[in-house]
């Protein structure tokens, strides 16, 4: 076995530890958090905050 | 514990971090497109031959220029994730804004999918100069898409500084072979002789075609604003880092050309995978073709892990708006990032990453492109219009107005007519995609959205309402 089939073998397996991550991750926030908190991010909020477009 | 922003009396909100600053703006436009110099815009050379190639590239310039300074006054005023999608739901319309949020996601979408392919491609090319033969490119590209993904999840200041070093890194590559090359490191001396002896091997339709692989070496830099709701200082910040991206892109595209087309026969450098690398074989420097394998793979992930981060902003944007499932418009507590859109694109970069060829997957990518400037022009001309000058503050205000539209206009008209002479069965497929997508919502999922929300940016009435 030379070092390309042992680099092919690792490149799945940093795959699928880094969908793992992702994957454990999401589940858990979606469990602990509630959805309207998660989605309650709103276009414009902070930039109405910051900056008046006043002349 | 949950990280929230919230103005005082209003219900505890979560938003996207702004933690960004112009250089970041720089990263994420010059790296998405700089790969274009690395690979992709020395097919206009194999259309065209050697002029056709400069032409391309400073015609393509032109057409970017424009589009750089029409969207650094767009969204230095309209501010928001999104980019482009905002900017059409504000001065357009809900339709429009639909169909550029496509656009957006299937551009950048396809261009990681392209980026992950180039990936697993280099690599199969290294593999094959030590020896081992028949590599598997698909764990390499899965890896690819997999680790940018996870960096993208993670949150946008590690990612867009992770974008920061290597863009720079495959920038001054480029530069460092140009000056190698200047000072008589080559082996081999530029020779230019086809610019007088072989011109126009194809005449002028050779030109015009050469135009469709011309847009390589911009393409995406109008992505920048994206990051319009992560900035600190979006005004300032983002019509500096999109010029300052197309400035480095016009010097890096001029080299590129000047340096490739010097040492490579025209014939070759037209179907060269790697130009920039071919060109430092070539120079017989190992130093030089050290650096620029560096250079193409780095390029190669600043590309994609841009791309990750453009298309899960449109996606998420379109989520919170409801033009898609509410589902899509969550923020991370913690990261601060669009989690799930992050998520959700991943098996669809995949699916175009493993199973599509990459010319279709990149003429794809260039079509959504190409549809996006096409609505830069009359969303500009309805944005003067609506809210002239003197109305509402804008962090810069582009020249020459409507000089840039027209020229705009003129050069989309063109490049639709270049890429139609190469690949007129996937213009007229994409077409269709967006007409089926846009009667969709219309009769199926505009009833979700809320339409007292759409308009959020603090202006005045518009003229004429």
């Amino acid at each position: 076995m030379d070092i390309w089939t042992i680099l092919e073998y690792a490149a799945w397996a940093l795959s699928a530890l880094f969908a793992l991550l992702m994957l454990s991750d999401m589940i858990r926030i979606d469990t602990t958090y509630d959805n309207e908190l998660l989605t309650s991010s709103r276009e414009g909020e902070i930039e109405a905050a910051a900056e008046r477009h006043t002349l | 514990m949950v990280d929230t922003k919230t103005a005082p009396g209003q219900p505890e909100r979560l938003q996207l971090l702004r933690v960004l600053g112009p250089a970041h703006i720089w990263a994420l436009g010059v790296g998405i497109v700089l790969v274009g110099e690395y690979m992709g815009w020395n097919f206009a050379v194999g259309k065209g031959g050697m002029i056709a190639g400069l032409i391309a590239c400073w015609v393509a310039g032109l057409l970017y220029t424009c589009v750089a300074m029409i969207d650094s006054e767009v969204t230095s005023t309209v501010a928001a994730a999104g980019g482009q999608y905002a900017q059409a739901k504000h001065i357009v319309g809900p339709l429009m804004a639909f169909n550029v949020g496509l656009f957006l996601v299937m551009a950048y979408t396809m261009l990681e999918a392209a980026n992950a392919i180039t990936i697993g491609f280099l690599l199969d090319t290294v593999a094959g100069m030590q020896g081992h033969s028949g590599l598997h490119q698909q764990p390499f590209i899965v890896l690819c898409i997999m680790f940018l993904a996870w960096l993208n999840y993670r949150g946008v200041l590690a990612t867009l500084t992770f974008n920061l070093v290597i863009t720079a890194i495959a920038f001054m590559a480029i530069i460092a072979l140009f000056l190698s090359v200047q000072f008589g490191v080559s082996s081999v001396p530029l020779d230019f002789s086809a610019v007088t002896t072989d011109p126009m091997p194809y005449g002028w339709i050779g030109i015009l075609a050469s135009l469709h692989f011309g847009l390589w070496y911009y393409l995406g830099i109008e992505g920048t604003c994206q990051a319009a709701e992560e900035v600190r200082s979006p005004a300032r910040s983002l019509p500096y880092g999109t010029m300052a991206g197309i400035m480095t892109l016009l010097i890096a595209a001029t080299m590129t050309w000047y340096v490739c087309s010097g040492l490579i026969p025209w014939e070759y450098l037209g179907q060269a995978g790697t130009p920039l690398f071919d060109a430092a074989r070539v120079t017989g420097n190992r130093g030089l073709m050290v650096l620029l394998f560096i250079g193409t793979m780095f390029s190669t992930l600043a590309s994609a892990n841009g791309c990750i981060n453009d298309a899960s902003r449109a996606w998420f944007s379109m989520g919170r708006d409801r033009y898609l499932p509410i589902w899509f418009g969550a923020v991370h507590p913690v990261y601060r990032t669009p989690y799930r859109s992050i998520i959700f694109l991943v098996p669809i970069a995949l699916i175009f990453a493993l199973g599509a060829p990459l010319d279709q997957v990149v003429t794809f990518s260039i079509l959504s492109g190409l549809l996006g400037y096409t609505f830069m022009t009359f969303n500009m001309v309805m944005f003067r219009k609506k809210w002239p000058l003197d109305t509402i503050k804008r962090g810069y205000v582009h020249p020459m107005h409507p000089l840039p539209t027209i020229v705009l206009l003129i050069l989309c008209a063109t490049a639709y007519v270049a890429v139609f002479l190469g690949y007129g069965t996937q213009l007229i497929a994409m077409v269709s995609f967006y007409i089926i997508a846009s009667l969709w919502f219309h009769f199926r999922r505009y009833r979700f959205v809320r339409r007292g929300d759409q308009f959020t940016m603090p202006w005045p009435r518009p003229e004429g309402y």
